[in-house]
């Protein structure tokens, strides 16, 4: 009994640790993708100094931002100043336990793992508004409001598309939901819950504050919202939890609709085989997509935002777990047999 | 080292509820309305973990979820928005608190009773209830809410919808001299009652008479 | 899983709820001006609950109790009775708030709906068989009669009313929350019933008596009575008169089902206690009523005080046993009837930009219209108890059942300070038979809303042809109990 408590805990480290570096390093290679797709798009050349074709870019960025003085404006409450980048950090981190990558590789298999999700990204708001409060600065606070209010209403509308994966699956558990695709293409539930999945993933798009929803940053309005005083180690934790958000939204809506781990073919071919490369490879696509976003759209409009959310967003959701409702009640195509 | 896992347990459990009451205390004797807002979050936060340790993982989440993860921030949201004045000092010191301090005592030691005299035999001294693998407590809650209190249920649903009804009809009016944008009217505007496209030869030189008819 | 035969002794909630959804969408596409179609909508909804409720009882098959929802909701006579008197209550409440917020321009197809939510948690309550449901549809009359109260919003007086309302109504929930939860803590159920049965025998349990006590303070907070009645007049007179109404009425008969579910069913075995306490909250209601009326020149906060002493009666009945219950079903059933008459009245002499809530509006009423002033008379008279109107009976049952218990003094402080308040209900009779108008403007309101107040204040004469009939139902459902 003893020894499997303390085998059970340096084991489940062993797990963390590797998830965690895992995701450190996407995100340090994701700047340096997003910086080189959005130079595609531009016709430029992109990072390509730092080691061959600029690969080492990331390195140096995270060196520079170490090796800067943390500085910390007049009046600013220091506690809460410097452990807000912390709250943004842990919270993506933690959402990643419950991530299954592939039939079984799971860090904590818990049966409510949805909501546990949920529960996770709807509290990296803090740091935001933390970070707003704590720098004393009029443009902070004005980000961090904008913000709080853009997470919590999306929350609202991501919360009613992730009602319907649990009625389309029957399930909270995250592994059992993939389990529930099981099958081709086609029988994912990106076809069934279609507005449900466009949805999650724009208002995935929000609860991150990527372009086009950034208006809590707003360069061009109040410089750089809630992270405006943040400089140094400090900035570059929130950076690596902004990526890192990215990429559990992402990793959430390759999971939830399009099948996680398996394959899109059938049959009994190696590229049929469900692997955790279907998953990577499905994450992404949505990745590329944020990217894409943020080089071809223009910000929307604080009121554009939130009409968009209540006004649009949450009547689609509610109207349509009633029709998954229905199909799932009268065993509707290749997913409710 | 040795640390079996009912005295694990046992230490998780004194040093979170600790972590609960002190924060719980924090709340009403911060002099700021942030900290005060914060220690609650983290108030929540302890119970959820008490309620884990519990095997109640579903109404842990929920507590974080909408409680930490909606409520709080709203909260701190009016807060920060309402620029609340820190209290003195000397406004703590009322003559309430003394008020205030003998209820919370007569409370406590009514439930301290209760407990001690009324259920003492109930509470189970030693020993942990395990539930078996594969217990979900999802679907548990989802049982008893949905067949025994059907009706509570649906009726505190009605109520949120009076919530809603009463604070958009309270809240909602248009001011005077307000320029907010209607959507449909922008939409549905005919460009014909705007706009005038006069058709004209090519000119060299414009005299004032024709511009000013552009203008128009 | 429900079977549709299930839920039919639910149908009346059912249609109230779907109705109150309904009018709330159809009250989106009405004008402030006008919204007829409403109200329409609302009395019909009215009438329907009644022929639902009704069908049961007048089919002359044997009608017996029915508990469904696992044990949360009980249909029986004592209910159904209730129910039809809060249904006729409502629709009069509906036609006066027609009129008076046409006088305002402010017909809104919420008002209505909120007022069918309200009506909703009114039924809750009278038909809960078990702590939450009855907790529940308490906050959702509550909820719903924060909002009516602070209808007008630009009015300070409304929005001053509604937060002194919400807050003490809040603080009041939470008592009786705590109480329950204490008795919860006890006995190990929520049922009705069952507590009934657990506790049977321990009439000395101090859990219990403990939670009994702050269950009481709640009940006396919801009905306003005495030393818990600091909210009432401020409530009435900042409320819209169109609200004031409606509190005064309906929800004083919800309040008695709470009270009569909560002392009279689960806690029965604990009478000894609730007895003292619920004769020292009477008393001081009918001493705090009367003598505070005695002083105000608003006449809605005459009402107000004039209500804390009508529950007090009501209360006094409570505590003359079997009889005393039947009798004070039967005097909340007739005040509400007055209540909502007298409160009709003062829409009705009110227009735009005017409310006639001073005791002076009313100054030479018999002149301006004869036969308005006769049903004032009708009303205030009833109230005040001269017989032989209706409400000179409702009191008398009351005092009876009293005596019959032993309780001769309470029955005499009581009938002293009946007499004291009749001092102000003859004041205003002075005032509209022997005092010169002020003013000479008509009376306007539409052939509806006459014939209903009409009707309502010829009751006070017209019920006593049903009389016995009428206290004779009271004693068979509250028997049945």
């Amino acid at each position: 009994m003893i020894e499997t408590l303390e085998f059970l805990i340096f084991d489940n480290l062993i797990y963390i640790l590797a998830i965690v570096l895992g995701v450190v390093l996407t995100v340090a290679y994701l700047t340096y993708f997003e910086r080189k797709v959005i130079a595609f798009m531009h016709a430029r050349m992109g990072p390509n100094r730092v080691g061959p074709r600029g690969l080492l870019q990331p390195f140096a960025d995270v060196l520079k931002l170490l090796t800067k003085e943390i500085i910390f404006p007049k009046n600013a409450n220091k506690f809460l100043f410097l452990i807000a980048p912390i709250i943004t950090l842990a919270t993506a981190f933690a959402a990643w336990a419950v991530v299954p990558f592939d039939d079984g590789w799971v860090l904590a298999d818990i049966n409510a793992g949805l909501v546990y999700v949920l529960a996770m990204t709807s509290l990296g708001v803090y740091g935001v508004i933390i970070a707003g409060w704590a720098s004393n600065s009029k443009y902070a606070l004005l980000g961090a409001l904008r913000s709080a209010a853009q997470i919590v209403s999306y929350e609202i509308a991501m919360g009613f598309a992730l009602v319907g994966v649990l009625v389309a699956a029957g399930t909270l558990n995250l592994s059992d939901i993939v389990r529930a695709q099981e099958g081709g293409f086609l029988n994912w539930f990106w076809l069934p819950l279609l507005p449900l999945f466009v949805i999650y993933y724009i208002s995935g798009v929000a609860e991150t504050n990527r372009a086009p929803f950034d208006v809590a940053e707003g360069e061009s309005e109040i410089v750089a919202g809630f992270h405006v005083e943040y400089s140094g180690a400090a900035f570059a934790l929130f950076f690596l939890g902004e990526y890192a958000n990215m990429i559990i939204i992402s990793a959430l809506t390759a999971l939830m609709f399009l099948g996680g781990w398996y394959s899109p073919f059938t049959g009994d071919s190696w590229i049929a085989q469900p692997s955790i490369f279907w998953f990577l490879a499905k994450t992404s696509i949505f990745l590329y997509a944020y990217f894409w976003f943020r080089a071809s759209l223009p910000r929307y409009r604080y009121d554009q935002i939130m009409r968009l959310g209540w006004k649009v967003f949450i009547p689609i959701t509610i109207v349509w777990i009633m029709v998954v409702a229905v199909m799932k009640v009268y065993h509707i195509g290749p997913w409710w047999n | 080292m040795i640390i079996s896992p009912e005295l694990f347990q046992q230490i998780i459990f004194y040093v979170f509820a600790t972590f609960t009451i002190g924060s719980a205390m924090a709340v009403v004797t911060v002099k700021n309305t942030i900290y005060s807002a914060l220690f609650l979050v983290l108030c929540f936060f302890n119970t959820a973990v008490l309620w884990l340790l519990i095997e109640a993982e579903f109404l842990a989440i929920t507590l974080v979820l909408v409680y930490v993860g909606a409520v709080m921030v709203l909260f701190l949201f009016v807060v920060m928005m309402l620029d609340v004045k820190q209290a003195k000092a000397s406004q703590l010191k009322q003559s309430y608190t003394k008020a205030a301090l003998l209820i919370a005592a007569a409370m406590l030691v009514q439930l301290l009773i209760l407990f001690a005299y009324k259920l003492s035999g109930e509470i189970p001294s030693n020993e942990l209830v395990r539930q078996e693998q594969g217990y979900s407590n999802v679907a548990e809650v989802g049982m008893t809410l949905f067949t025994q209190y059907v009706y509570p249920f649906e009726i505190a649903a009605v109520i949120l919808l009076v919530a809603i009804v009463a604070a958009i009809m309270l809240t909602m009016r248009k001011r005077e001299g307000n320029k907010q944008m209607d959507a449909s009217k922008q939409i549905n505007i005919n460009p014909a009652e705007r706009l005038r496209v006069v058709s004209m030869k090519a000119e060299k030189a414009t005299t004032q008479a024709q511009s000013k008819e552009e203008e128009s | 899983m429900f079977g549709w035969s299930e839920l039919v002794p639910a149908f009346p909630e059912i249609l109230v709820l779907s109705m109150a959804c309904v009018v709330l969408l159809v009250g989106l596409f009405t004008d402030k001006k006008k919204g007829g179609f409403i109200v329409f909508l609302s009395v019909i909804t009215m009438m329907f609950a009644a022929i639902l409720t009704l069908k049961d009882h007048v089919a002359g098959v044997e009608f017996t109790k029915t508990v469904i929802f696992n044990g949360t909701f009980i249909r029986d006579e004592f209910g159904d009775m209730l129910k039809v008197v809060v249904y006729l209550l409502m629709i009069s409440v509906f036609f006066y708030a027609k009129q008076y917020l046409r006088q305002h321009d402010n017909l809104q197809g919420e008002y209505f709906a909120l007022l069918l939510f309200a009506t909703l948690g009114i039924m809750v309550m009278i038909s809960g068989h078990n702590f939450i449901a009855l907790y529940l549809g308490l906050e959702l009359l509550a909820l719903s009669s924060y909002a009516l109260v602070a209808y007008n919003r630009n009015d300070l007086n409304g929005n001053e009313a509604a937060m002194k309302y919400f807050i003490l109504g809040a603080l009041a929930s939470g008592m009786l929350l705590y109480g329950m939860s204490l008795i919860y803590g006890a006995v190990g159920t929520l049922q009705i019933n069952e507590i009934s049965q657990a506790i049977a025998g321990q009439n000395n349990d101090m859990f219990l008596v403990l939670g009994l006590i702050f269950v009481i303070v709640g009940i006396g907070f919801k009905l306003g009575a005495a030393p818990f009645h600091m909210w009432v007049p401020d409530v009435y007179e900042g409320a819209p008169t169109a609200t004031t109404l409606f509190i005064a009425s309906a929800p004083k008969i919800a309040a008695f089902a709470l009270a009569v579910r909560i002392l009279g069913q689960s806690l029965d075995v604990l009478m000894i206690h609730w007895q003292s306490m619920l004769a020292t909250l009477a008393i001081v209601s009918i001493i705090v009523g009367n003598l505070f009326a005695l002083q105000q020149t608003n006449l809605k906060r005459l009402f107000a005080y004039s209500t804390i002493s009508h529950i007090g009666f009501m209360l006094l009945g409570l505590v003359g046993g079997a009889e005393g219950i039947a009798a004070s079903m039967f005097y909340i059933i007739v005040y509400t009837i007055m209540a909502v008459g007298g409160f009709g009245m003062i829409v009705l002499l009110s227009n735009k930009g005017m409310e006639a809530d001073q005791i002076a509006d009313f100054k030479g009423l018999n002149q301006r219209s004869g036969w308005y002033a006769f049903l004032m008379l009708l009303l205030v008279a009833s109230m005040a108890g001269f017989p032989p109107l209706i409400g000179f009976f409702s009191k008398l049952y009351v005092l009876k059942a009293v005596i019959d218990q032993g309780h001769i003094i309470l029955a005499a402080v009581a009938v002293i300070f009946a007499v004291i308040g009749a001092f102000y209900y003859l004041k205003i009779i002075k005032v509209m038979y022997f005092e010169e108008s002020e003013t000479d403007q008509a009376i306007d309101a539409s052939f509806d809303v006459k014939t209903v107040l009409s009707i309502n204040a010829l009751a006070q004469l017209g019920l006593l042809v049903l009389l016995p009939v009428l206290f004779q139902y009271c004693i068979r459902v509250t028997g049945s109990l």
